[in-house]
């Protein structure tokens, strides 16, 4: 009992992290961008690059895994995705999808079509057991070292949000672009900074959890719902929405493959149908800002 | 009154392009399997052409209502009469009930909440029919569908003749029904509520009220080009209800433009075709060209693409 929920925070801890460029994307320029999940998939076959094939230790391959997603996603961001924030949401969807398309071809020509096997170093394939009876607590490093990763840049981002001056830039240019712009907060550099900081994270995120979501050029399209469900159910104007919804999804999906296996994602779908018709601006919004 | 009625009236070209449709099977014989699935493809996406064309409602899972019809006639055909045209209205009815269900969720909430609700409801009719196995089949899908001959004298032959004339016929009827449809008082509110609702709701019509009957009529559509794909192949899978099933639809109307009659049929043809041409070149990365053709799309402007002229004009 206390294992599965121990799994279910691990799964949403990295959901949270994977979802959070995608939640500030949406909530500052009001962009859906279906594409967010290929970041995190680049962040995964970097890690089978350097750390199957080349031999690198776990540890030295997440910050790079970090910064080249990064570098990628403001190359993007400066180059094709800008001119699209402007556009109705049907053609970002539409050229989202396409960006899928495109990212999920080109993976599966240049590094087959089946999923990597990721041979995790020794050190995280310990496991530790607690307790005993009813209370009894099994929890493997892989999935303590992934909490602590996330738990740590959760953290730090909350820090950033609220301490710093960029914190407040991007707070402000979320709120209301247009404002801010004229208060001569550089919207579109903060926006710049933050979508390379995002689709960093999510190339992070893919590439922890590579061994833990399983890694396949479908990876964008497979996730793509979980990521949409996080920051639709969570809302998008604030980091404690995202990962009080990545945290509900993510026990609520090991608990309902694991005592209901014949439904599997049903309930986790049917949830977030009945959350949307409950509140259909996300649980933790203020409402009425868009 | 003249220059109201004016689009509904019958053109030329429009007569002529029906005339050219229904020879293609008599024509390009060897092809009539082909043609009868751009002309289902194209019926479902007349179908969501109907709810985001005219009524402006961005739909990622129309899939769940074509899902719906393909499983409800296959099961249908096979557990109850094997008749075709009373398998079609089983499917087109069972679309319309889950539509007239469905349409509370799209009429509130914002684009994302519409996107992820619409995707949501295919999704759970997905994971329904992989997790009955006993009635659907699973993942190994519905077999033996065996339909019986159309209108009790013409068999479903395997060169697909009958089928494609059967779906022509549908695709057809459904056009006729349409073009009724959004020339009417409803149809035209619908598309004014698609341009400013708050403007509609001030002239005292019900927002809500029409947006769900234009649901309703779609879901039955799309429950109908089910229906057609499960009785002229003998066969309904869980792909019916995948996620690429809805993109494929929406990327065909986008092709052949949202928001006009044609936009469904031309798409649905220029879609099929691309996708034939591609995948004998690259069977299995067909995907990225497909892609890379929506994002350039999308980066050049729908609009532009379509009308040469406005390639250099300023506004979109």
């Amino acid at each position: 009992m206390l294992t599965l929920l121990f799994d279910g925070v691990a799964y949403g801890m990295l959901l949270f992290v994977l979802s959070l460029g995608l939640a500030v994307t949406m909530g500052l320029m009001n962009f859906i961008n279906l594409a967010h999940g290929a970041f995190a998939m680049a962040g995964g076959y970097i890690l089978v690059l350097l750390m199957q094939r080349q031999g690198w230790p776990f540890l030295a391959v997440l910050p790079v895994a970090f910064l080249l997603t990064a570098v990628f996603g403001a190359l993007l961001e400066s180059t094709i995705y800008r001119p699209m924030y402007a556009k109705p949401h049907l053609d970002q969807v539409l050229f989202s999808i396409g960006l899928t398309f495109m990212a999920v071809a080109t993976v599966d020509y240049f590094m087959g079509s089946s999923p990597q096997n990721i041979t995790l170093p020794e050190w995280l394939r310990v496991r530790f057991e607690l307790g005993s009876g009813a209370l009894s607590i099994g929890m493997g490093a892989y999935r303590l070292f992934i909490i602590a990763v996330c738990v740590v840049l959760a953290l730090v981002l909350q820090a950033v949000l609220t301490r710093t001056r960029f914190g407040s830039r991007l707070r402000a240019a979320v709120d209301d672009p247009r404002v801010a712009a004229g208060l001569g907060i550089p919207v579109n550099r903060v926006f710049l900074l933050t979508f390379a900081t995002g689709s960093g994270l999510a190339g992070l995120g893919g590439a922890i959890g590579a061994d833990l979501f399983g890694l396949d050029p479908g990876f964008p399209l497979k996730y793509m719902v979980y990521f949409l469900i996080v920051c639709a159910v969570g809302g998008t104007s604030s980091i404690f929405g995202p990962l009080v919804a990545a945290l509900v999804l993510g026990i609520a999906d090991v608990m309902g493959k694991y005592y209901v296996p014949k439904l599997g994602a049903f309930i986790v779908y049917l949830l977030m149908i009945v959350i949307l018709l409950w509140r259909p601006q996300g649980l933790f919004s203020r409402g009425g800002a868009k | 009154m003249a220059a109201l009625r004016q689009p509904a009236r019958w053109r030329a070209w429009e007569i002529a392009a029906w005339v050219a449709i229904w020879a293609t099977p008599l024509v390009f014989t060897q092809h009539a399997a082909l043609i009868n699935e751009i002309a289902i493809l194209a019926l479902f996406a007349l179908s969501l052409d109907l709810i985001l064309g005219y009524a402006g409602i961005v739909s990622l899972g129309h899939a769940a209502f074509f899902g719906l019809g393909a499983y409800g006639a296959g099961l249908f055909a096979k557990h109850v009469m094997p008749d075709p045209l009373v398998g079609l209205v089983v499917g087109t009815v069972l679309g319309a009930v889950l539509g007239a269900l469905t349409s509370p969720m799209i009429v509130r909430g914002t684009d994302l909440t519409r996107l992820m609700v619409t995707m949501g409801v295919a999704l759970v009719l997905y994971e329904l029919a992989n997790k009955f196995d006993g009635l659907t089949g699973g993942a190994d899908g519905l077999q033996g569908v065996v339909m019986g001959p159309l209108l009790g004298q013409f068999e479903f032959d395997l060169s697909a003749r009958v089928a494609s004339f059967y779906s022509l016929t549908v695709l057809f009827l459904v056009f006729l029904l349409i073009r009724v449809v959004v020339h009417s008082p409803l149809g035209m509110s619908v598309q004014a509520l698609r341009d400013n609702r708050l403007r509609l709701a001030a002239m005292g019509h019900s927002v809500n009220a029409r947006l769900s009957v234009v649901y309703t009529v779609a879901a039955a559509i799309a429950g109908a080009a089910g229906a057609l794909l499960a009785q002229t192949t003998g066969f309904a899978s869980l792909d019916v209800f995948d996620f690429h099933r809805s993109a494929d639809v929406m990327l065909a109307l986008i092709i052949g433009g949202a928001g006009w009659l044609w936009g469904g049929l031309i798409g649905a043809i220029a879609f099929k075709v691309m996708h034939d041409l591609l995948s004998a070149m690259t069977p299995q990365y067909w995907t990225f060209w497909i892609g890379l053709f929506l994002v350039l799309l999308m980066l050049v402007g729908r609009e532009r693409l379509f009308r040469p002229t406005r390639w250099f004009s300023k506004t979109p």
